[in-house]
């Protein structure tokens, strides 16, 4: 539709002629106060989960399947049911440490619908039994800050949350909690280590979900901003009008962000599990093509961490388990489009390198791994490697992730997809991320590293000195 | 430099409180003490630990975790241009490229004024207005080099002092929570009851009078 409109107060979103659940706002200027989100059915969603005893108002999440918009997908109402009964108290933790390249929708709701994602804590904590919440959110997003504390300080004023909310015996603190700069806590049990007050490293597995041991060893709930926002429409429309939308294993909406190199780079939501690939990238309402009229070369799915597809996987719908039986996943919504102009051994570098430099150290397959992954392929990229390090890219890599690696199909090289998910020798899924960006470059595009050895051999004497591609600071943790 | 300074103190017990475990109140403190001094002083680390019982070296341990605590001064003026993925592929290194010259140092230092410090960064989470920078963590979006010139020569004439803090500034606008209307910190060691609002668990007594 040519009517979307783009509203150059949030810089990267797109409206349109869409369902809105969690974007409803953003249009208005004023979106971040108390005085739009009330004279926009704010907070009503809050009093029809009130109206209702706890129970049912879980029973109502679990019946419309909202999944987990974090990455791994999974339904928050599932989620909320892991928790032993009978053990009190237990928390809530906000997850607004949103750092997967390519990902930004946690924080436009955060800056721009804060008082959403506020109902949605409060639905959470009411529907699930939870004591007190910490909101969670990345240091480097000042604005986000300012806007979720602004709005907290309105709704504790106006009595949304506190003590006796809207009169009722349903009493939560929400505490806003600040992040200092680092990936790895966006995994779930690194976070609450973070929010403990230590460095913030993933927890041994099992337990497998903080729901049965987490903050200050008790159970946990660990939900991210998007989840959490879907939570008001859900309360004031029902379960039922919620599975209208998008299909039944992948029902509501969610956030994408379509970046690199398109026509109109944005943030959209889109209607899950039936938008596809193909709309997203060639859409007119999404991003309307490759720039300057260039071909794809390749695109990432699902969030830096995601195994990359190419032109043939254009047509799958946001649908996790087609999605995965492709080769890679859904995430956190983030699609990285690479042009045919893209060097791919570097582009894989950059991720790579972000992993690499991400990495917290705990385990060494990843520690030592990641590092190594990142230091060979900058020498590739720099002209000074060899075949045997394209083979010890996978020996690495299977390191990381013994067996089959998941990856894309590809007429052109005549591959079967190997479906997700992979085995893996870390607790987290950081070493995995750091491998999946080389396993893909180097599975869908090996002539490219090829060439960059072949150069190698034929390179005049008289030519420019090679120039040296910037070194990762290991273990920067 | 210093320890926390009176004022501080205050905001950082008021911190403290919301939570069950004073130790969860590290990481704020830090950035209180970041904003303070401009970066994490020694003084500061050990202050940090006592007020939330824990040891300089835990502290320090949990600090040198975090990209943004800095433990040596930082320019006025810290210059975080991203290098991930999408900002990679739409000129990010040519926009390091570009700023290192114009600011005259190598990224990852400071320049003899003291008043920019250049870094590398990963992903800002602005990904659709690649190429990204930030300012003592404010953005600039779809920067180019004229824009990078511009934006440094404003901040070297003091002009955009009301839109970018001193670095060290986190949020100008803090949570305060009125007492009136606080839960308090819910700490296992006091609390084990289910909470009000949740229906009594179905015990063996209950459930044999429903089926009686």
């Amino acid at each position: 539709m040519a009517n979307a409109t783009t509203y150059p107060w949030t810089p990267g979103f797109y409206a349109g002629d869409r369902p809105r659940i969690v974007t409803s706002r953003f249009e208005y200027e004023d979106s971040h106060t108390l005085t739009r989100y009330l004279a926009t059915e704010g907070y009503e969603g809050l009093k029809a989960a009130l109206a209702k005893p706890a129970p049912d108002v879980h029973e109502e999440v679990k019946n419309a399947t909202v999944l987990g918009r974090g990455g791994a997908g999974f339904p928050a109402g599932t989620k909320w049911g892991l928790t032993p009964p009978g053990v009190f108290p237990r928390y809530l933790v906000v997850n607004g440490d949103e750092s997967e390249p390519g990902t930004y929708k946690d924080r436009l709701l955060m800056e721009r619908d804060p008082h959403q994602l506020i109902e949605g804590c409060l639905i959470a904590c009411y529907a699930a039994g939870l004591s007190q919440c910490f909101l969670y959110i990345r240091g480097e997003m000042p604005d986000a800050h300012e806007r979720v504390a602004t709005a907290l300080n309105e709704a504790y004023a106006a009595g949304y949350v506190g003590t006796n909310i809207l009169g009722t015996n349903f009493s939560v603190d929400i505490v806003l909690h600040w992040g200092a700069g680092a990936y790895v806590v966006g995994e779930e049990t690194a976070l609450i280590e973070s929010l403990e007050g230590n460095r913030g490293m993933p927890r041994l597995k099992p337990p497998y979900f903080p729901a049965a041991i987490g903050l200050y060893g008790q159970p946990t709930i660990v939900n991210n901003v998007e989840t959490l926002a879907n939570l008001p429409w859900l309360m004031r429309n029902g379960a039922e009008e919620y599975l209208k939308i998008g299909t039944p294993t992948s029902p509501g909406t969610r956030m994408e962000a379509i970046s690199g190199h398109v026509n109109r780079p944005g943030v959209f939501e889109v209607i899950n599990g039936t938008t596809t690939y193909r709309d997203l990238i060639y859409g007119e309402e999404f991003s309307n093509g490759i720039r300057d009229g260039h071909e794809l070369k390749a695109f990432v799915p699902g969030g830096g961490s995601a195994p990359w597809f190419v032109a043939d996987q254009l047509d799958l719908p946001l649908e996790g388990r087609l999605v995965g039986a492709a080769g890679s996943m859904v995430g956190s919504g983030a699609v990285m489009v690479m042009d045919e102009t893209t060097d791919i051994p570097k582009a894989a570098l950059t991720l790579t390198r972000f992993y690499a430099h991400e990495s917290c150290g705990k385990c060494t397959p990843c520690r030592e791994g990641g590092t190594w992954l990142s230091r060979i392929l900058e020498r590739v990229c720099a002209g000074r490697g060899t075949m045997r390090d394209l083979d010890q890219l996978i020996e690495v890599g299977e390191t990381i992730c013994p067996g089959a690696f998941p990856h894309a199909s590809s007429e052109r090289l005549g591959l079967e997809a190997v479906p997700f998910p992979y085995k893996m020798t870390t607790i987290c899924f950081v070493g995995p991320s750091a491998y999946a960006p080389v396993h893909s470059a180097l599975t869908l595009f090996r002539d490219e590293f090829e060439a960059k050895i072949v150069k190698r051999t034929s390179i005049p004497v008289s030519a420019a000195p090679i120039e040296p591609v910037e070194p990762v600071v290991a273990g920067a943790h | 430099m210093a320890r926390l300074n009176e004022d501080n103190v205050r905001l950082a017990t008021e911190i403290i409180g919301r939570y069950p475990r004073a130790r969860s109140a590290t990481i704020p403190l830090l950035h209180l003490a970041q904003q303070q001094d401009g970066y994490v002083t020694n003084e500061a680390i050990a202050h940090v630990g006592e007020l939330v019982g824990a040891t300089s070296a835990e502290v320090l341990g949990t600090a040198t975790f975090y990209e943004m605590f800095k433990f040596e001064p930082v320019g006025k003026y810290l210059i975080n241009i991203c290098q991930t993925m999408s900002c990679a592929l739409l000129g990010a290194d040519e926009l390091m490229h570009h700023a290192e010259h114009k600011l005259g140092i190598k990224a990852g230092s400071t320049t003899a004024d003291g008043l920019f410090t250049l870094e590398h960064a990963e992903c800002q989470a602005a990904c659709t207005e690649a190429p990204t920078l930030q300012v003592n963590y404010r953005y600039r979006f779809r920067v180019t080099p004229e824009a990078f010139d511009q934006l440094i020569d404003d901040l070297a004439a003091g002009k955009l002092g009301d839109e970018i803090p001193p670095h060290g500034t986190l949020a100008k606008i803090r949570q305060r929570i009125p007492a009136d209307r606080a839960v308090g910190a819910v700490d296992p060691d006091d609390v084990t009851e289910a909470p009000a609002w949740m229906p009594a668990p179905a015990g063996p007594e209950s459930d044999q009078r429903v089926g009686a």
